[in-house]
């Protein structure tokens, strides 16, 4: 069946260089650099990958920082909790939008 | 859980484990047999760069049955290492440079035979290492006094804990594998292991729980050093992160989940030259119970001896010829080879 995502497709992310090397290049530089030991721990990282991942939606991501933060010991509990962190920022980026709702009713109304 | 071997497994047989490998690897990937790839490393044909460490495997007899084992060990398997082995063994040792020697299983505490053997390796001057399951220790209660034991005589103990939670832990090694290891490690603790200042090293081991490669062991390290203080008041001194590697109950699993063909394929790519130079074969030899030399524990387990064929029994010890030998490689050997490598000693790159 065909789908517009094909797993195998993660793994071809670094052959985006054949059609524009320099900026493919830059990126991947600039990617390697974001995720190495800072100030947060590449551990730390991931996760916030993680939760970034599933807040953009991207299947590719999801897999990705599902194996990676698996590799960095990092336990079900803390994955889920990262999600659910991701969840209720969007959640709440909903939520808060009611106070303009309520602004506007409240504008309107006698 | 019985064991491969007790199932009469098609896995229990070593020639099936290694066409399974080849032909995952070539056929089914397209990626290169491992020997190629040491080949295009300029370590082809891999030879050793010293004879430092005599690991011996003093039978298959556990009293665990975990999911990934390389041994397929467990309480029904009976192949152990006899008193007469054992003292070819010393003879060797007698008139090699080997200073340590690694003891491991199954559970090599429960030869009959294990106290003798590390006395009499301690007599010779040799540094002992023995890799206890944990739980042995609190399995019965003439093994509470491993801990003095081991104390006694300063063994070097490295134990397995594949995670600082029981969850983890105990679907690789069984159900309440965690708790009596933490009991275990407390014994351990009580009589100077893994406390500063007493020379008592206690290192634990971390192998992922799963069909994925194991972290930066000096993260992993610190992760464990705070949960097994904090939530267990748990000290140790090292911590090696060791790669799965896909033979014998831990292929199973990868062939059964569906893993088998993603894994490898993680292994063959992540291969690093660096990590290659320093295999732990370059280094060591491993004995088995019935006193055949391989490579190392994992060659041994396939059955595949040292390419050395006048030596290939530690009746016929001789360090010169063994140092002369060419290392037996396969596709498995990719797993020591992956990432930051592994080896007994954790991380090799």
């Amino acid at each position: 069946m065909e789908t517009y995502y094909d797993p195998k497709d993660l793994k071809k992310f670094g052959k985006i260089g054949e059609f524009q090397k320099p900026l493919a290049d830059k990126f991947f530089a600039y990617y390697g650099e974001v995720f190495a030991e800072g100030a947060l721990t590449a551990r730390e990282k991931s996760l916030i990958a993680l939760a970034v991942a599933h807040t953009v939606q991207c299947p590719y991501c999801i897999d990705a920082y599902s194996v990676d933060t698996l590799e960095k010991g990092c336990t079900e509990e803390e994955m889920m909790e990262a999600i659910h962190v991701a969840a209720a920022i969007r959640g709440g980026a909903s939520l808060v939008h009611g106070v303009q709702m309520m602004n506007k009713v409240k504008e309107l109304s006698m | 859980m019985k064991s491969l071997h007790a199932l009469h497994h098609k896995l229990s047989d070593t020639d099936t484990q290694i066409e399974i490998l080849e032909q995952g690897v070539e056929q089914k990937l397209g990626l290169p047999l491992f020997q190629k790839k040491m080949d295009d490393a300029g370590l082809f044909p891999l030879k050793p760069t010293s004879l430092d460490i005599f690991q011996v495997n003093l039978g298959k007899m556990c009293n665990q049955v975990c999911k990934h084992c390389h041994v397929d060990a467990g309480p029904d398997r009976k192949e152990i290492m006899t008193r007469e082995t054992m003292e070819e063994c010393l003879r060797a040792l007698a008139v090699s440079d080997m200073n340590t020697v690694d003891m491991t299983g199954g559970a090599p505490e429960m030869n009959p035979h294990f106290r003798w053997f590390v006395e009499e390796c301690r007599a010779l001057g040799k540094h002992v290492i023995v890799r206890c399951n944990l739980t042995i220790i609190v399995a019965n209660p003439k093994y509470h006094d491993l801990p003095e034991f081991y104390r006694k005589h300063n063994v070097e103990v490295v134990s397995s804990l594949p995670f600082y939670n029981a969850d983890k832990t105990d679907r690789q090694r069984g159900t309440g594998v965690f708790k009596d290891s933490v009991r275990a490690l407390k014994m351990l603790n009580e009589v100077g292991y893994g406390q500063e200042g007493t020379g008592l090293m206690l290192n634990l081991v971390y192998n992922p729980s799963g069909a994925f490669l194991p972290a930066s062991q000096e993260s992993l390290k610190r992760q464990f050093k705070r949960a097994l203080k904090n939530e267990f008041d748990i000290e140790f001194n090292d911590l090696y992160a060791i790669t799965n590697i896909p033979i014998s109950r831990y292929l199973d699993y990868l062939i059964s989940s569906g893993n088998f063909e993603g894994y490898m394929e993680k292994l063959v790519n992540s291969f690093n030259p660096v990590a290659a130079q320093g295999v732990m074969c370059r280094n060591t030899l491993s004995v088995s119970w019935d006193g055949y030399l391989f490579d190392c524990d994992f060659n041994q387990m396939l059955e595949l001896p040292v390419a050395s064929p006048a030596h290939q029994h530690i009746r016929d010890f001789d360090a010169q010829a063994l140092m002369e030998r060419e290392i037996v490689l396969n596709q498995h050997c990719y797993g020591c080879t992956a990432g930051a490598g592994s080896s007994c000693g954790g991380a090799t790159a």
